[in-house]
């Protein structure tokens, strides 16, 4: 194995690791968990379900890895899917075209990101501050655009990114998986990965360094836009509708734990999408899991949290530098019998 | 010396990390009333020992003795209560408690099971009247000094422990006046019979204060001398294990005065910051900076670099006028520079030395050109080779290094712009002697390859042995040129006193 793809599989191990022994769990508890069935050339099952439900914050995540690399924070990205969602409903049932409606949409989650990242990057506010307050502002917003009610929409071609599917998968899951793939190629094929993440790390230094903070500052938070947008989107077209009130909520929350669960630290520096995207499948599978096993629904919410905890626990530099410990000491010693021949 | 009481010895510590012995079977005495100084070049072992002593590390092999007993201290709090405190170069109290909660934290007097605060600030009061110091104890800790934060740190460690005194690298971020009031108390606290462990890398500090110097090199015991019997050359062939050059400032008289004028400053400051001057700089020479902390040095570094933008004034080189509105169009015009506070302004502490290494260049050439995995290892393995940069390997963390490998690595970022203005903003600082002897000579190499360097010192030897010319800067303006002949660190000396006399009157 190359250096490289060996230190990928280091990196990706936990959460790989954690999310097979929760598929495991469930399948005790729920034995037709694996089962897939193709109807309709489209693929049906649990484990589409988790990938499927899972869209919204996997999402959320991929922007959400990249701004929390900066050391930042997004919490407004439930309410920017909410506004997204209005957004797009509203769009499309004053007549505007498909295409037009999804660019206006995109337009308006870029437009989001932008005021964040200005309110970060030029302004220097904290980033939980300055987001906090598109994050409580944002509900309004969309509520103004719906005008209270939840404002529906039958344009077929909307409803297809909710509910269709391509080459045999729902729509949601061939969004997020093609723009996780998108981004992670973005950032790790150009240097952008590592300006973002010397950024994250000591933001003083990398300017001192010639790296442009600011315009990569405020890149991550459109990139959060976007992701938003199309979350938001996602969301709405499922139920056919534009929810101003529940649509993303809380989600902000579910995202950031996705990418802490997936290993990328809130110091900022490190971080890892495609570990963010297990990380958000893992908390999805939790989700589908609790209700596939038959837990009383009430008992749902201190499961997931105890689970993540336990994650949380394995992750944790005490825990991950006794792995390495260990795992030298078996090194060290096959190479002192290797020296002794 | 009194009678030789041992207080604390250790005998034939073994300390192995993975992949390296950081200490092997050392020994270590340490007598009643004296002050040790624990000497020798960065990775020699010296933390470790001291970290052995302290339980933060857990030996793995020799004995500790306190007082003639076994002890084998399992923590730093452990080692506190047996009586060897230690006071670090950061200091580790709470800036946002009040000086007598940090001095009483944890042991706060109580009176009905609350906390007595009048009792604990007349305690505190009494404890720091021990150091002559007199202070409102009920303040924030960090509304004083460092110098002040250091003796309260001192005050609460001898006040918990009481035999052993560790200080390490107290004196980092000293000037010279803190210095000697710390030593004042690190005296009469030896006067009342203390042990003191004293690590620095300042060889005048060690002859000032120290009664016994042991050194420590790669993990092993060198020896261990009276201070008055050991010579200042003798010990630093001690630390090196080779010879050292003659002590920089011998090297007098070789340096090069540079070729035509490069680079033209005019008017060029920032209110608020310095004072507008006028600086020419030749290609292939040194100009050095010396003043006083807090006369502009910095302010200079930051304007000439564009991290402070100049509000006057225009740069030319060769004629063609600059753009230094930002680092990144200073970088553009092929300037660099290495900040003051590696730490803060210098290091990406959690990304790898080669990535550290890449980190100007890539951003010069823009995130759309990643420089290949392939280039980033080539460019690291170059300058790692090239300048000595004492490292495992390449993907190491920088925050691991020590501060002259970090130093070095800095170095290493910006050469790999190659660039033809370097400003080095005190180099030297905090780093052993085997790093700075390597770094000076480094700095004398660009110059003959023809960059054009500016470097800021407060070790006025040094900047004598490399600058062709030395700015003196007083109240954050440019006060004196010394060309030639004049530059001596008498000369220095003399010019920064007489400007000071000047604005004195």
């Amino acid at each position: 194995m190359s250096p490289t793809l060996k230190a990928y599989a280091i990196r990706l191990f936990p959460q790989v690791a954690a999310l097979a022994v929760i598929l495991l769990m469930v399948s005790i508890a729920f034995p037709g968990f694996f089962r897939l069935e193709m109807q309709n050339g489209r693929l049906y099952g649990s484990m589409i379900d988790i990938l499927n439900r899972g869209a919204p914050v996997a999402l959320l995540a991929i922007g959400m890895t990249v701004v929390i690399a900066t050391k930042g924070i997004d919490l407004s990205v439930g309410a920017v899917m909410a506004i997204c969602g209005a957004v797009a409903a509203a769009a499309i049932t004053s007549g505007h075209s498909l295409a037009m409606t999804l660019l206006i949409t995109l337009g308006t989650g870029i437009l989001c990101g932008l005021w964040n990242g200005i309110l970060v990057a030029v302004l220097d506010i904290q980033p939980i501050i300055a987001t906090l307050v598109l994050m409580v502002a944002g509900r309004g917003i969309a509520q103004l655009i719906t005008e209270g009610a939840i404002l529906t929409f039958n344009d077929a071609g909307l409803i297809f990114i909710g509910s269709g599917s391509l080459f045999g998968l729902p729509m949601p899951v061939v969004v997020w998986l093609a723009f996780g793939i998108l981004v992670a190629l973005l950032v790790r094929r150009t240097a952008l990965g590592m300006l973002i993440e010397a950024l994250g790390v000591n933001r003083r230094a990398s300017m001192l360094s010639g790296v442009s903070t600011g315009v990569l500052l405020i890149a991550a938070y459109v990139l959060s836009g976007l992701c938003a947008a199309l979350a938001g989107i996602i969301a709405a077209a499922d139920i056919r509708g534009a929810d101003a009130n529940n649509a993303g909520l809380w989600l902000e929350l579910d995202a950031i734990l996705a990418v802490v669960v997936g290993g990328t630290s809130l110091l900022g520096g490190r971080f890892s999408i495609a570990a963010s995207l297990i990380g958000a499948l893992i908390i999805q599978s939790v989700n589908t899991g609790i209700l596939l096993s038959g837990f009383p629904p009430e008992f749902n919410l201190i499961i997931k949290a105890a689970i993540i905890v336990l994650i949380l626990v394995i992750q944790s530099p005490r825990a991950q530098s006794a792995f390495v410990f260990l795992s030298r000491a078996g090194a060290s010693e096959k190479k002192t019998e290797q020296e002794a021949k | 010396m009194q009678a030789s009481t041992s207080i604390l010895t250790a005998t034939a510590i073994d300390k192995i990390f993975p992949g390296a012995k950081a200490l092997d079977r050392v020994d270590f005495s340490l007598h009643k009333g004296e002050v040790h100084a624990l000497l020798g070049e960065n990775g020699a072992g010296k933390s470790t020992l001291v970290k052995c002593l302290t339980g933060a590390y857990r030996r793995d092999g020799g004995r500790i003795q306190l007082d003639g007993a076994d002890v084998d201290p399992q923590s730093t709090l452990e080692a506190q209560n047996l009586g060897i405190g230690t006071v670090y170069q950061e200091v580790n109290l709470l800036p946002n408690l009040t000086v007598a909660e940090n001095l009483f934290l944890g042991r706060q007097p109580k009176r009905f099971g609350f906390i007595d605060s009048r009792e604990m600030n007349r305690r505190a009061k009494a404890l720091l009247a021990q150091y002559d110091l007199d202070i409102d104890v009920t303040a924030g800790l960090a509304t004083y000094s460092v110098a002040v934060q250091q003796v309260i740190a001192i005050a609460r460690a001898v006040d918990l422990s009481g035999k052993v005194l560790i200080l390490d690298e107290p004196t980092a971020s000293l000037d010279a006046h803190e210095v000697a009031m710390l030593f004042r108390i690190v005296r009469r606290l030896k006067e009342r019979g203390l042990g003191i462990v004293f690590i620095t890398h300042f060889l005048e500090q060690v002859y000032d204060i120290s009664d016994r110097i042991t050194v420590l090199r790669n993990g092993k015991l060198v020896g261990t001398r009276a201070t008055r019997d050991l010579p200042r050359r003798d010990l630093i062939a001690m630390m090196l294990g080779r010879e050292l050059v003659q002590e920089v400032a011998a090297e007098h008289g070789t340096k090069s005065e540079g070729g035509d004028v490069r680079f033209r400053f005019r008017n060029f400051g920032r209110k608020g910051h310095i004072h507008p001057f006028d600086l020419d700089v030749r290609k292939g020479e040194v100009v050095g900076i010396a003043g006083l902390l807090g006369s502009g040095r910095t302010e200079t570094a930051e304007i000439m670099f564009g991290a402070e933008r100049a509000d006057s004034g225009t740069v030319e080189a060769d004629g063609r006028a600059l753009d230094l509105s930002s680092p990144r169009s200073a970088i553009r015009e092929k300037f660099g520079f290495c900040p003051e506070d590696r730490k803060i302004d210098g290091i990406i502490g959690d990304l790898s030395v080669r990535e550290n290494i890449a980190l100007a260049l890539q951003a010069r050439r823009g995130w759309a050109r990643p420089i290949s995995r392939g280039e980033q290892d080539r460019l690291a393995d170059d300058y790692i080779k090239a300048l000595d940069i004492r490292t495992s390997d390449r993907e190491k963390p920088i925050k691991l290094l020590s501060g002259g490998n970090q130093q070095k690595a800095i170095l290493a970022r910006w050469l790999a712009t190659n660039p033809d203005f370097l400003i080095l903003d005190e180099p030297t600082r905090g780093i052993d002697v085997g790093a700075h002897a390597e770094i000076i000579r480094l700095i004398e190499s660009l110059c003959e390859k023809g960059m054009s360097l500016i470097v800021i010192s407060s070790e006025l030897e040094e900047l004598v042995a490399y600058s062709s010319r030395v700015i003196v800067l007083r109240d954050r303006a440019h006060v004196a040129e010394l060309v030639g002949h004049q530059v001596t660190t008498d000369g220095i000396v003399e010019a920064i006193a007489a400007s000071a006399a000047r604005t004195d009157a």
